[in-house]
């Protein structure tokens, strides 16, 4: 009963750690399908993070934040898009160029607007997403197995944690079934047949990249108003980078790279609960060894298991129209 | 002839006397590490520090906040050029730093807190943190219901598990049967700040039946009481008193005096008093100890408060030994 339990909680943990993982390689896949690399997904959600923190904490509501969030991590897409599409500029250049504009940019406003060295003021209440407890969770505690892993493992967690979860196959369908979905991955493959057709190649990557921003704007919120509560200067801690390992591990396909993301963050939380303890034969492992652990995971996994990764055909080539 | 040269000695000697006497060209710098002055901690009980120097002294600062690694030297060196009287470093991590520029610029005076540096224009601060460890590691043993206290350090190093080393005996010393679950950020600087992590590894010790947990990890830790008071345990805080962030299952903060540290320095230097060497702060001289306020009332009974009295009192008189990590 108690390794189901730690089982059990380990989950628990790898869904909050894997939520902004999964929205921001989500986020990466639309850009990425559509030919235009983003390396910028850690800027957009540190922008989105601050933006989001900051405004919920003046207005005191957490949907607005959210809100602010999602518009100033478009912002940034559209910058992205105006550099790489429009004047059809190194998209490795300009996603890096954003990130670390925001990186300087936020701390430098937090300090100016909210004088806490770089901070947003600490967020409670209702400025915060807070855990929600599903119908009957409470009463389902008691029941073995099932109701334990609904109460501990389904229920209460924030809303974005659901949104998550739900936007693994709202954009699988967006990708997959619609006409939109149809014309990005096309345009990452082949932009020149896309244009044949008639459909600007332009205005096609500007939609992907507001998708883009939409996502990551909603996993930077998730950051300071879900799983923290404020704003600290770097605070998505390298988390960007690793959705766009998880997004080519997983091949630029939603559901592998949702199963990517699961896995970083169950080595992150595996990695929490193995340190000090003491293991049957090998005893206590060092420190530093646990915490290299889901690197060296991820290098074994990339070089042995995944295979050939695939990229679109035309990923990071600028479009331009044969006069 | 003679009377000109004579006038002309006296006018320097005035001029000099007059700007010694003034002195409004006395210049403090401070450098503060990797967390930023508002880290709710360690970093800003030195800003705290530094503030009332200006305050009580009326002679502003010149700061800087690392924000890399690399930046470190640069900082120092940049101080120290501006032509700063002394120059304040923060932090153990700016030892290499210190001392580069230490040597490169004789007539500064250097103060470097939480590490050693042994050249002759450098003051060195250290602090008896294991002893400030083990009260409040008797105050978790003592409010812990579970008989299981957590810990949770930043980067891996040798004063965090010196932190880590007191708190256990101090968790031990009032409950020799309770365990002690440690856990570490990471072994970079970057672990100093990622609150989300703090409260990952606080929630996963919550999980393994923690129901007090004592963050030693800057700006991380702050997830760590967020975390603790979202999940209704108690939590200590470190450096700073943290007590006012959450009340209510704010238990105590072990205090590191660090702003008085910083503001004897720059106090000290102005008033010519100032004394190259180390400096060790322990309960005896209030270099460390904990919190007792209007937010932990309550939470941390008078019976506790008795006991740590006592202990700090055997302690000091050296009835109870800790143990210093650096020591081992």
């Amino acid at each position: 009963m108690e390794t189901f339990q730690t089982i059990i909680l380990l989950l628990d943990a790898t869904f909050r750690v894997a939520t902004p993982l999964v929205l921001a390689a989500l986020a990466g896949m639309f850009s990425e399908r559509a030919g235009v690399v983003d390396i910028g997904l850690e800027g957009k959600m540190l922008g989105a993070a601050f933006s989001a923190a900051a405004v919920a904490a003046v207005s005191g509501s957490a949907w607005i934040g959210l809100g602010a969030g999602i518009l100033a991590s478009i912002a940034l897409s559209l910058l992205h898009a105006y550099a790489c599409v429009t004047h059809k500029g190194n998209q490795v250049v300009s996603g890096m160029a954003i990130n670390i504009v925001v990186a300087g940019l936020t701390p430098t406003l937090g300090y100016a607007w909210f004088s806490m060295g770089g901070q947003t003021p600490h967020l409670g209440g209702d400025a915060r997403f807070k855990p929600i407890t599903l119908p009957f969770a409470e009463a389902a505690h008691d029941i073995p197995i099932i109701g334990y892993i609904y109460s501990e493992l389904i229920s209460n967690h924030n809303i974005i944690v659901y949104l998550a979860a739900a936007s693994v196959p709202i954009c699988a369908w967006i990708m997959y079934k619609t006409r939109f979905g149809l014309r990005v991955r096309a345009v990452g493959e082949n932009p020149h047949a896309v244009d044949t057709a008639g459909i600007s190649v332009d205005w096609l990557r500007y939609k992907a990249l507001i998708m883009t921003g939409f996502l990551c704007g909603i996993a930077g919120t998730y950051l300071s108003t879900a799983h923290g509560a404020g704003f600290i200067r770097d605070m998505t801690a390298g988390k960007g980078y690793l959705a766009l390992a998880a997004l080519i591990f997983g091949k630029w396909r939603p559901v592998p790279t949702l199963f990517a993301c699961l896995l970083f963050a169950f080595t992150d939380a595996v990695q929490a609960r193995l340190q000090g303890v003491e293991l049957p034969i090998v005893g206590v492992i060092p420190v530093q060894f646990i915490q290299a652990l889901p690197y060296i995971l991820t290098v074994l996994l990339l070089a042995g298991f995944v295979g050939k990764a695939n990229p679109p055909k035309s990923i990071g080539v600028p479009y331009i129209k044969e006069k | 002839m003679m009377k000109k040269i004579a006038l002309g000695l006296l006018a320097t000697a005035a001029l000099t006397v007059s700007g010694l006497a003034v002195a409004d060209d006395f210049k403090p710098a401070i450098v503060f590490d990797m967390g930023g002055k508002s880290d709710k901690s360690f970093n800003e009980a030195a800003f705290n520090g530094a503030e009332k120097f200006k305050k009580d002294a009326g002679i502003d600062y010149l700061e800087w906040e690392v924000t890399k690694v690399s930046e470190r030297e640069q900082a120092t060196e940049r101080m120290a050029r501006k032509g700063a009287n002394i120059v304040v470093a923060v932090g153990f991590a700016q030892a290499a730093a210190v001392e580069k520029a230490a040597k490169a610029h004789p007539d500064t005076k250097f103060t470097i807190i939480d590490m050693v540096v042994d050249l002759p224009n450098v003051q060195s601060v250290v602090f008896r943190e294991e002893q400030g460890s083990f009260l409040v590691g008797m105050a978790a043993a003592m409010a812990s219901k579970t008989g299981k206290v957590g810990f949770i350090g930043g980067m891996d190093i040798p004063l965090i598990r010196k932190f880590a080393l007191g708190y256990k005996e101090g968790v031990l010393y009032a409950n020799p049967k309770a365990e002690v679950i440690e856990n570490m950020t990471g072994t970079t600087p970057a672990a100093w700040n990622d609150p989300t992590k703090g409260s990952e590894l606080a929630k996963s010790q919550f999980d393994r039946g923690a129901d007090v947990v004592f963050a030693a990890a800057g700006g991380t830790g702050l997830g760590v009481l967020q975390s603790a008071a979202d999940e209704k345990m108690l939590a200590i805080g470190v450096d700073s008193n943290q007590d006012h962030l959450h009340p209510g299952t704010m238990l105590t903060s072990m205090l590191k005096r660090v702003d008085v540290a910083v503001y004897n320095a720059m106090m000290s230097a102005k008033d010519g008093t100032w004394q190259p060497g180390i400096q060790v702060l322990g309960l005896a001289e209030d270099g460390v100890g904990f919190s007792v306020d209007e937010w932990n009332k309550g939470v941390l009974t008078e019976d506790m408060i008795t006991t740590m009295n006592k202990a700090k009192a055997d302690i000091i008189s050296g009835k109870i030994k800790v143990t210093n990590y650096m020591d081992k």
